[in-house]
């Protein structure tokens, strides 16, 4: 065999066994992002809160996931635990793997957001006695998600193609079933290419998506007042003409 | 202290000041202090402000005189001392806190005004959210300020397209939307281009005429001629000494008001 099937190729790309398989994928990419946005959030409170053990343990849960290799944290949950009596599913473990392991990103791209609103903000909406609640909701949040965007969409297109990790420890998704049925056919090259196809497909949607999100959130981007911009050099992503 | 009027939000429009014997003063610090790390900011502060007076508060950089008039909405905590607001106590009870902000606007030097909501959703949010107000009601609410203040025509831009001294009378308008009983302006003018001050200083003007109570931190003594009841002099965390204005500017007492004013009047 010395040479490359186009046909092959377009014959994997359209094949059912491994379309499955990029829908595990998707699946396990939105879930971790949805699971890894709401504990990510959680650890970041935790990280900027003045209460020295729960700012300790964030600090400690990011320097952890972070520092380890999320293929180790996803064996570990997957082999290991069951050692300890604690045992999972296999799209469970490689969830709770994800997860996890993207917490620790996210809550340091959510905390650099909400530094970077003004502290001028926050008093503005004490001196108009808003309520914490309110002030989150109306006020920060929706200032530091603009800010959270673009690293945020960085952080979900390394989260999609993480997830062929999960194959490892045996996930059905788009990269282990290239595996099995490269495994069947031995026909490495094309196997793989539609496999690289999907992958650029999905991470081409994933831009396209994350330009509307910025596009719709920084509806006064246009207008940002010198001010803020001056003070939250991370949102800066293009350059403004002043209307 | 029996007539504490706190039914905050629904305050008619000319409640502002009618001033009356014995009343309960606006504001009442007694030995206030406030310390960061092993500075001093505010050092044994006494100040008593009757309702519909007029306040400058002046003093070289780093005097206490913003913290003075952050501490008089809680956006400060002072460490010591009693603070009274319209005869409540800034203890550190939520209600209190609470009741002492519905009662007090504040603009800040550098406006800060929410760059992703609209000049009119800047002035609705708080009437909506604190005081329950309708949409419609509150827009009402915030189109008469903002005719007031000369911008009802901005009212659909963002902040950041309006200039400097539009900003901060949108910020003025915002703050008199929850219906205030005593204004505090944190040096309202410094971050303007000098041809937006003025404008500023009319709209501040207009609201003293009408017998809004003010303090107002700033340097523009023109203003603080024009229109303040009482300098309150300010230096090293003290306040060092209080008089009418002609009083200060012909005569001041103490030597480092003199230094200074020969400092900024040219």
């Amino acid at each position: 065999m010395s040479h490359f099937s186009p046909t092959a190729a377009v014959n994997y790309f359209f094949n059912y066994f491994l379309m499955k398989g990029v829908l595990v994928t998707i699946g396990l990419t939105v879930a971790a992002v949805i699971g890894g946005l709401i504990l990510g959030m959680g650890i970041a409170l935790m990280r900027m809160s003045s209460n020295p053990v729960l700012s300790g343990f964030s600090r400690f849960y990011i320097w952890f996931f972070r520092g380890t290799p999320l293929l180790i944290q996803l064996v570990v949950i997957y082999s290991g635990l069951p050692q300890l009596g604690i045992k999972f599913s296999v799209i469970t473990c490689a969830l709770v793997g994800l997860i996890l392991n993207e917490a620790a990103y996210l809550a340091e791209i959510v905390r650099a957001g909400f530094m970077a609103v003004s502290a001028g903000q926050r008093e503005a909406a004490w001196a108009l006695s808003l309520s914490p609640w309110t002030t989150f909701r109306r006020v920060t949040l929706p200032q530091a998600f603009r800010l959270m965007i673009p690293p945020l969409g960085n952080s979900i297109n390394s989260l999609l193609k993480a997830t062929s990790l999960a194959s490892v420890i045996s996930v059905e998704e788009l990269m282990r079933r290239s595996d099995m049925l490269m495994q069947e056919h031995f026909q490495i090259l094309e196997v793989y290419a539609a496999a690289t196809a999907y992958y650029l497909i999905l991470t081409s949607v994933w831009d396209a998506v994350q330009r509307r999100l910025e596009k719709h959130f920084g509806r006064s981007s246009a207008a940002k007042s010198r001010r803020v911009a001056a003070r939250a050099p991370v949102a800066q992503t293009s350059v403004e003409v002043r209307a | 202290m029996s007539e504490m009027s706190m039914n905050t939000a629904s305050g008619a429009e000319g409640a502002m000041a009618q001033p009356q014997l014995r009343e309960v003063p606006a504001v009442r610090m007694e030995a206030v202090y406030k310390h960061y790390g092993d500075f001093t900011a505010l050092n044994e502060v006494d100040l008593k402000v009757a309702k519909g007076e007029k306040i400058v508060v002046c003093g070289p950089s780093g005097s206490g005189k913003s913290t003075l008039i952050r501490c008089i909405n809680h956006i400060e905590k002072h460490d010591e001392g009693l603070i009274y607001v319209n005869g409540v106590e800034l203890d550190r009870q939520r209600k209190n806190i609470d009741a002492v902000r519905r009662d007090t606007g504040m603009v800040f030097q550098s406006f800060n005004l929410f760059p992703h909501m609209t000049v009119l959703e800047n002035c609705i949010l708080a009437p909506m959210t604190v005081s329950s107000m309708s949409q419609a009601e509150a827009k009402d609410l915030a189109m008469h300020f903002l005719t007031k203040v000369r911008i009802p025509d901005q009212a659909e831009k963002f902040p950041g397209q309006l200039s400097g001294g539009q900003q901060q009378r949108v910020a003025i308008a915002r703050a008199l939307c929850m219906r205030p009983k005593i204004m505090l302006f944190d040096e309202p003018t410094s971050a303007l281009d000098p041809e937006m001050v003025k404008e500023v200083l009319e709209t501040m003007k207009k609201l003293a005429e009408e017998g809004m109570t003010m303090l107002c931190v700033t340097h523009e003594m023109g203003f603080a001629r024009e229109v303040a009841d009482r300098i309150v002099f300010m230096n090293e965390g003290k306040v060092v000494e209080q008089a009418a204005p002609e009083e200060f500017f012909k005569n001041p007492k103490s030597e480092r008001a003199r230094t200074f004013l020969d400092q900024i009047i040219h």
